[in-house]
């Protein structure tokens, strides 16, 4: 599949009083075109700094990229100015955030909102954009959109505030939509609904979409591969197939654990990942999970484990896959 | 809208009655009048002055005339200048208060929303500590300090400026900026903490995430959401601006209306002094009214929450 994202190698800093807070540390994913890729882990995994970075939104300082390169289209983003960034923004590459409460501008119509970027990026007429504007509340699903798009956000639901983020994210048909945790903030049976917007867009502009939860049951019916991440690393990725049903991680196997299943026996009960993730200003040079995890062996807390490919598409960082570890435990 | 502006606006009534009512009996509490003071005068002469005033005649007929004579804007003849109306007295002298209040407000309200978004803008930097260091000084120092040490610095010792008097536009420049020092320190503060809420607000990354330039985004998002602290300012500013200018006036020797209830008071001019605060109490009233009026039109929340109340 052609690619249209490539993240290489990334590595961002905060630099905070007691030092340095390495919330990213050596990110590597693709994306390819009309793709839908979760990033899923707790939260402080660095899910958000890896989005926001792509999309150049975190302020600098405190924030510092390191080291990398995110690849879009061909193009490094990180090396373009602000006026470059802010003609891709919206344009090519939407964003939509948790909490629909807090995202819209209280004191401007929601038309208003949306027409903005149209006007900025595709030089339209206010009654042009108007026009597209309407088009796209009608399109993620808001009823009566002629009169909605002449009123305020407090005059919307979440789940409807939500649905009008995405037609702003949209409203320009980028080819890459990045939701940061879209559901989160939501009811269990409006984030379904969510979901459902998203995935019709994506069919209907094919769209490539990078979902961000820390809710791996929010992704199971939506995403065509996964990247777990861990204390600022991808610990695992895969197709859904992959991790879904053959997770090789123990961090990974112990977010599934965590989660709820509709074939669950009742004597078995959910399993939450005991402890914290370690502290990113002095992060451990062995395996990030060794504290936490049931599988830990000496050789985890000396060396961080290299990827190990276990298919074209599944990856695990976990000595227990390790070529040279298998070794060692079978004999 | 209506409803809520109606409402408003008895409210601002009833208040209003609230306080001719306590001024009314206030007054009539103290002990003693003008005609009772330093100089003896002889029973006669005070008799008939008390008739004159309407003194001699029970309480709640002195108030209900009041009531009745003020809502014809008439609020009687001054105890001390005999020959003189109170509502003469006060649309004389209160267009020199008008102009240096008005004068104050709009310098406080540039002023202020300026220092406070740069101290936003360069948060933790320098302009932000020299804004704050300032602001804590203008709250501190009393208006009557600011104005005596403006006075001396800039009249006295550079000789700039008249020391008194308001004839030209110079004479503005003193007594304005020791009006405006408090609330230009109170606006700043406040617009700085508003500025730095929207800055950091999800819907600024949201616009900066539609590729908005940095200049759009400050002035549709930001400085539009982060001005709004400072509109319910704009009644307790108005408070205050009255309050100091009725210090002063006398300290810059201006004739407005100021200076004409101070002298009131220390001449226990009864009818003047309650026609002033009156005065001053609808102005008070008035300016808060418009406030909560502008208020909706610029925050379209607030019509909502009283659409479902009504
Ligand atoms: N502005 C900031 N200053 C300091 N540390 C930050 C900042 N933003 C994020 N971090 C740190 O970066 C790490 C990753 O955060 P984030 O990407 O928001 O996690 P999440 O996976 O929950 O989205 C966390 O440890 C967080 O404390
Ligand atoms: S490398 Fe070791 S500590 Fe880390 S997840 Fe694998 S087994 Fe656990
Ligand atoms: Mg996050």
């Amino acid at each position: 599949m052609e690619s249209i994202l490539e993240v290489k190698d990334l590595h961002v800093s905060f630099s905070v009083r007691g030092g340095e807070v390495k919330a990213v540390r050596g990110v590597n994913f693709t994306v390819g075109k009309g793709e839908t890729v979760a990033i899923v882990g707790e939260s402080g995994s660095g899910k958000s700094v890896t989005a926001q970075t792509i999309m150049r939104l975190i302020p600098s300082p405190p924030s510092k990229i390191k080291q990398g390169q995110v690849i879009f289209n061909g193009e490094d983003l990180l090396s373009k100015t602000n006026k470059q960034m802010e003609a891709i923004r919206g344009k090519d590459i939407g964003m939509i955030f948790q909490d629909p409460m807090t995202s819209l501008n209280p004191t401007i119509k929601v038309g208003k909102q949306i027409t903005e970027g149209l006007i900025k990026h595709q030089n339209l007429s206010f009654a042009e954009a108007k026009t597209r504007g309407v088009e796209m509340l009608k399109l993620v699903g808001i009823k009566n959109a002629e009169a909605r798009f002449n009123q305020y956000p407090h005059e919307f639901s979440g789940g409807m505030r939500q649905r009008v983020m995405i037609a702003i994210a949209l409203a320009c048909r980028p080819s890459l939509l990045i939701a940061d945790e879209p559901t989160t903030a939501l009811d269990v049976t409006i984030q379904a609904q969510i979901i459902n917007v998203m995935k019709d867009m994506q069919e209907r502009f094919g769209t490539s979409i990078i979902m961000i939860t820390h809710d791996l049951g929010v992704v199971a019916g939506m995403a065509d591969r996964v990247i777990v991440m861990y204390a600022g690393e991808v610990v695992e990725t895969g197709t859904s197939m992959e991790i879904f049903k053959n997770p090789q991680h123990p961090y990974t196997r112990g977010l599934l654990r965590s989660l709820p299943r509709i074939d669950q026996r009742k004597d078995e009960p959910l399993v939450p990942i005991i402890g914290t993730p370690p502290d990113l200003i002095k992060p451990p040079v062995g395996c990030p999970f060794a504290a936490r995890c049931d599988h830990a062996m000496k050789v985890c807390e000396r060396i961080d484990p290299d990827p190990t490919h276990l298919s074209d598409t599944h990856m695990s960082r976990c000595w227990l896959q390790h070529p040279m570890a298998q070794e060692v435990q079978s004999s | 809208m209506v409803r809520y502006i109606t409402s408003k606006f008895l409210y601002m009534l009833v208040s209003l009655l609230i306080l001719i009512t306590a001024t009314f009996f206030l007054m009539k509490a103290i002990p003693g009048n003008p005609f009772m003071s330093e100089k003896q005068v002889p029973p006669q002469i005070r008799e008939r002055l008390m008739e004159q005033y309407g003194l001699d005649k029970p309480v709640i007929v002195q108030y209900g005339q009041y009531l009745k004579n003020i809502a014809q804007g008439d609020f009687g003849i001054s105890m001390k200048m005999q020959n003189k109306e109170v509502t003469g007295l006060i649309t004389d002298t209160f267009g020199a208060s008008l102009k240096l209040g008005l004068v104050a407000i709009v310098v406080s309200l540039v002023v202020g929303v300026l220092l406070g978004l740069l101290a936003a803008l360069y948060h933790r930097r320098l302009i932000d500590n020299v804004a704050m260091v300032l602001a804590v000084l203008g709250i501190a120092v009393p208006s009557f300090v600011v104005a005596s040490m403006l006075q001396f610095v800039f009249a006295q010792k550079a000789g700039i400026f008249n020391v008194m008097g308001f004839n030209g536009p110079l004479d503005y420049v003193l007594p304005v900026a020791a009006l405006a020092a408090q609330p230009i320190a109170f606006i700043a503060r406040l617009t700085r903490s508003s500025m730095l809420e929207v800055l950091h607000a999800d819907y600024i990354k949201t616009a900066r995430a539609k590729g908005l330039n940095w200049m759009t985004i400050l002035f549709r998002h930001v400085v539009r959401n982060g001005i709004l602290p400072v509109i319910t300012y704009l009644g307790p500013m108005t408070a205050n601006i009255i309050t100091g200018s009725v210090v002063i006036e006398q300290i810059f020797g201006i004739g407005g209306l100021g200076k004409v209830f101070v002298s009131s008071i220390s001449n226990r001019d009864y009818t003047l002094i309650m026609g002033v605060t009156i005065f001053y109490g609808v102005i008070l009233m008035l300016a808060r009214f418009l406030t909560d009026i502008a208020y909706v039109f610029v925050d379209p929340r607030i019509k909502l929450t009283n659409r479902k109340e009504g």
